[in-house]
Formats: structure tokens, sequence, C-alpha cells
């Protein structure tokens, strides 16, 4: 019998690649809720699966809107992030001396904890977008900022001697080799960073807000609600894979030179 | 008389304490291939790098068509040791890259190398990404990527070494008949006698750091090359390995501590 080589496409090569994730969260999930039919624990401590779906698929409309609340802090954000970790790395990079000047400051932003800062910023803020931006930054910025700057001198040195021998300019040789080879290490960054990103805006509304998933789990944990708090955690984790998965394939489209099977000649 | 196209007068250059080239006196001509050969560290690199402006020599002159070369001029192409291709470059842009430096839009560098495409065996992988090809047509990329700026000498540093025992030959093969054709200026630097005497009209071989001229042998048969194992081309290859061998036994004269 032959055997097919035939690459397999789309969704049969993902069920291929998923199932034992499938299968072991569909493990985990029927254990959880095997163990609190089975031991009557109160539904105010621990709440069944199948309570969290019903009642977080009751509450759809206020989780739906909380949740917009919440990508829409965690997207402004963490585009803020970018653009200063961006503009930071381009000045890191042609004026050396400044690095060991502002990297210090830099590692100390993420010395601080999140739960002391996040008060504090709404205490500055306000209960409105911004401090979740500022959040968000804070907490994405850092890790943006390492990658962008390895990145860049993670480029070959034969390619920038090469195009030093061909009278590029420092300004040529850093659009023309050392960007491109920072784009792997960017989108390392960017895959860790948004999910933090996440965090950091659910963190910012807990701190204190009048929308967002944060303060609606405060909220379902005030009430006793801890199946609404599961579902909430649930929206949010599903929120930060669906990003998680964007960045996934910006990269493939950003980088198309990296998915090519070999094909020698 | 006209002037060589490349040549260096008693060129020297020290790292600090440590000596590397001292001495070095070497002539081009318009249209002649002309190899540098010498045991690794010789310092084979650096003179490579006095030529493409990356360093400075303490003494001595390098002239160009018979002037000073400046720091800037960027007279040579340069061929790096290893491809050094640009992996999100397509072949067709990876070849354009010098045009591009100096100042033609892609779209023109694009049509300029065009033409020659075929010619390097590249037809049809115009579109293709480098980690697509093998190592022989990579290469042939990067000569192309080199040929292309139209500058008056070619540099090329041990283009072949990273390349199979096969493909090497071949390569070399190719690169002889591309040269009797177009009639490039080159200045190989290599540590393979064997394709040092293949392509050369003269070899110079250098000494281990600090590296002289030890001697330089005029070879001059015609090209094409008669193919491997020609007692002409034997004698000369048996002769070079000897000078270089003898050298290895000799004691090093100076200790560098590391």
């Amino acid at each position: 019998m032959p055997i097919r080589s035939v690459p397999q496409r789309g969704i049969a090569r993902l069920l291929v690649h998923a199932w034992p994730a499938v299968l072991s969260v569909t493990t985990l999930v029927l254990a959880w809720e095997a163990y609190v039919q089975l031991s009557g624990i109160s539904p105010t401590a621990l709440a069944a699966p199948s309570r969290v779906l019903v009642q977080g698929f009751e509450q759809r409309h206020a989780l739906a809107s909380h949740t917009l609340a919440t990508l829409q802090a965690t997207l402004l954000g963490f585009s803020c992030s970018l653009g200063a970790a961006f503009l930071f790395s381009l000045l890191l990079d042609f004026f050396r001396p400044l690095r060991r000047a502002l990297f210090p400051v830099f590692i100390i932003t993420q010395t601080l904890p999140l739960v002391a800062i996040a008060p504090l910023v709404v205490l500055w803020f306000g209960f409105g977008l911004t401090p979740k931006i500022v959040l968000v930054a804070l907490v994405t910025f850092f890790p943006m900022l390492v990658a962008l700057v390895q990145g860049y001198d993670s480029a070959d040195h034969d390619i920038e001697a090469l195009l030093a021998s061909m009278g590029a300019s420092r300004r040529r040789i850093f659009v023309a080799a050392r960007l491109p080879s920072a784009l792997p290490y960017f989108f390392a960054g960017l895959r860790i960073s948004i999910t933090y990103a996440v965090v950091g805006a659910i963190f910012a509304e807990y701190a204190g807000s009048v929308r967002g998933l944060g303060i609606y789990i405060l909220n379902a944990k005030n009430n006793f609600r801890p199946d609404l708090v599961l579902a909430a955690v649930f929206v949010s984790a599903t929120l930060t894979l669906c990003l998680f998965g964007a960045t996934i394939l910006l990269q493939r489209v950003t980088m198309p030179w990296t998915r090519l099977v070999e094909r020698k000649p | 008389m006209s002037l060589a196209r490349l040549e260096l007068k008693s060129v020297s250059k020290r790292f600090g304490e440590l000596e590397v080239l001292d001495d070095i006196s070497l002539s081009v001509s318009r249209g002649e291939f002309v190899s540098i050969l010498g045991p690794s560290g010789a310092g084979k690199s650096t003179i490579l790098q006095l030529l493409t402006g990356a360093l400075r020599h303490d003494r001595g002159e390098i002239l160009c068509d018979g002037a000073p070369l400046e720091s800037n001029s960027h007279r040579f192409a340069f061929m790096p040791q290893r491809d050094a291709l640009m992996p999100w470059r397509r072949i067709i842009d990876n070849a354009t890259l010098g045009l591009e430096v100096q100042g033609m839009t892609r779209a023109a560098a694009r049509e300029k190398v065009q033409p020659l495409i075929a010619e390097f065996g590249l037809a049809g992988f115009e579109r293709h990404y480098p980690s697509q090809l093998s190592g022989g047509m990579r290469q042939r990329v990067a000569l192309l990527r080199t040929v292309v700026q139209q500058r008056s000498m070619l540099l090329l540093d041990e283009p072949f070494g990273a390349l199979d025992a096969l493909t090497r030959a071949r390569m070399q093969r190719w690169l002889s008949g591309m040269w009797t054709h177009h009639n490039w200026t080159v200045l190989l630097i290599t540590h393979d006698v064997r394709e040092a005497v293949l392509l050369s009209d003269r070899i110079y071989v250098l000494s281990p750091r600090p590296a002289r001229i030890l001697r330089h042998y005029d070879i001059s048969l015609s090209h094409p090359r008669p193919p491997a194992g020609d007692p002409m081309l034997s004698a000369i290859e048996a002769d070079i390995l000897q000078t270089l061998l003898t050298l290895e036994e000799r004691p090093c004269r100076t200790f560098v501590p590391l």
C-alpha cells in the first residue's frame, strides 16, 4: 500500500496537531465536573463547569460589554507600549551609552508589584481608560524593548559588513539589516507581552473601574458568585488566546520566508 | 605601461602589539585573476578589510589605478566568506542589494539584474527565498550580487569554503568560465591550493602571521584550464603545497600569549 505523502491542510492538520491538547483539557473539565457533582460541594465555593457555562451564557450581554472594555484597554495600552518601545529601541541602538543610563530605570519598572502600583495609578488617573493604558504599557513596555534591542543586535555581522563595503550609511544598515533581523525577536516578545497586557488591564480594572472584566470579577466575588468569576476568567482566557493567535497570524503574514518548506532543487 | 588596477606597496598592519601584515606588496592588473593563498589566520581577511575600507593600513601604500585608495571610495565589490544573503529578501532582491545601496530604485535594479539571472543558473528562482536554495546556488546569488555592482574589481573571500567538495569543484569551473567571459578583475582569498591554481593568473603565497609574501607564482596556462590531474597544474600545486608545508614545520618565531 502506498504511503500517503500528501501534506494535510487546514482543519485536518489542525485536528492532528491539536488532539492531545483537546484530550487533556476535556479530561480536566470532566474530572472537575465529576468532583463537584460527587462531593456535593457548595456552588458558592466551587461551581461546576456546567453551571459556569449556563450562568455565563445568561450573563452574556454583561460579559460581552465588559470584555469589550477590557479589550479596548488592552489594545490601546499595548499600542502605546509598542510605540514607546520602538522609539526607545531606536534611541538605544543609535546612542549606545544610553543603554547603561536607561536600562536600570526600565528594569526597576519591572520590579514594581502590580498589586501596589495598580491602586496608585487609579488614584492618579481616575476610573477612566487612562490608568488601564498606563498599567498595560508599564507591564509590556520592557519585554518589548528588550526583544527589539536584542533583535537588532542579532543581525548577521557579515551582512552588516557587506552593506558597509557597499557604502551603506548607518541608517541604511539599520533599515536593511538590523530591523528585519529583529522581527523574530519582536514576535517572540509580542507573544509574551500580549498575555501580560490582558492581565495588566484586568488588574487595573480590578483596582477601580466602571467597566471591564476586572471590575466584573470583583463584583461577582463580592456577591458570592464564583460561577460568574469563573465565567469571566474563562472569557479572559479566551480573549488572551485569541490575541495570542492573532500575533502568530501576523507573524506568518509578516515573515513569509520562515514558514517555507525546504524545497531544495 | 598601463597602471595596475590595484597595487599594494609594502603595506603593514598591526593591532596593538600583534603584527598582522608585514611588508605586503602585490599587484593586480586589469582583467587579471589573482589569488592570495595562505594558512588560516595568516591575515588574508585583514588585507580584504583594508581594501573595503573597514580598516586602515599603518605603513605602505595602496594604489587603485595609480591613485591612493580613499577610505570611502568603495572601489571594490566584496563577496564575503559565507554568502551573507538576507533570509527575508527574495533571490532577485538579494541580488539587487548593492545597486539599491548605490541609490537605484528597486525596480530599476531588478531590471538590470534580470538578464543575468539565467547565466547564473538562477532562472525560475527569482521569487524564492535563500532558505529554499542549495549551497551552490546561494553562492551564485552572492556572486551575482557582487558583480552587478559594477565596481572596478571583485574581492572574493574564500567564496566556496563552506561548500561540499563536489559542489565546490563545480563552482570553481563555473567561476572560471564566467571570469573568462566577463573579463572581471578578481582578487581571490583562499586556502585551497587547487582552487587557486585552477583559477588564477598569479598566486601570492602568504606566510603565517605576521604575513609576508613568501613567493608568487605566475601561471601562464590559458583558460579554461585543463581538467584536474593535469601534470602542469599538479606540478604547481605540489610546489605550492610544499612551500606551505615547510612553513608549518618551522617553529614559531614569536610567542603570542593569549
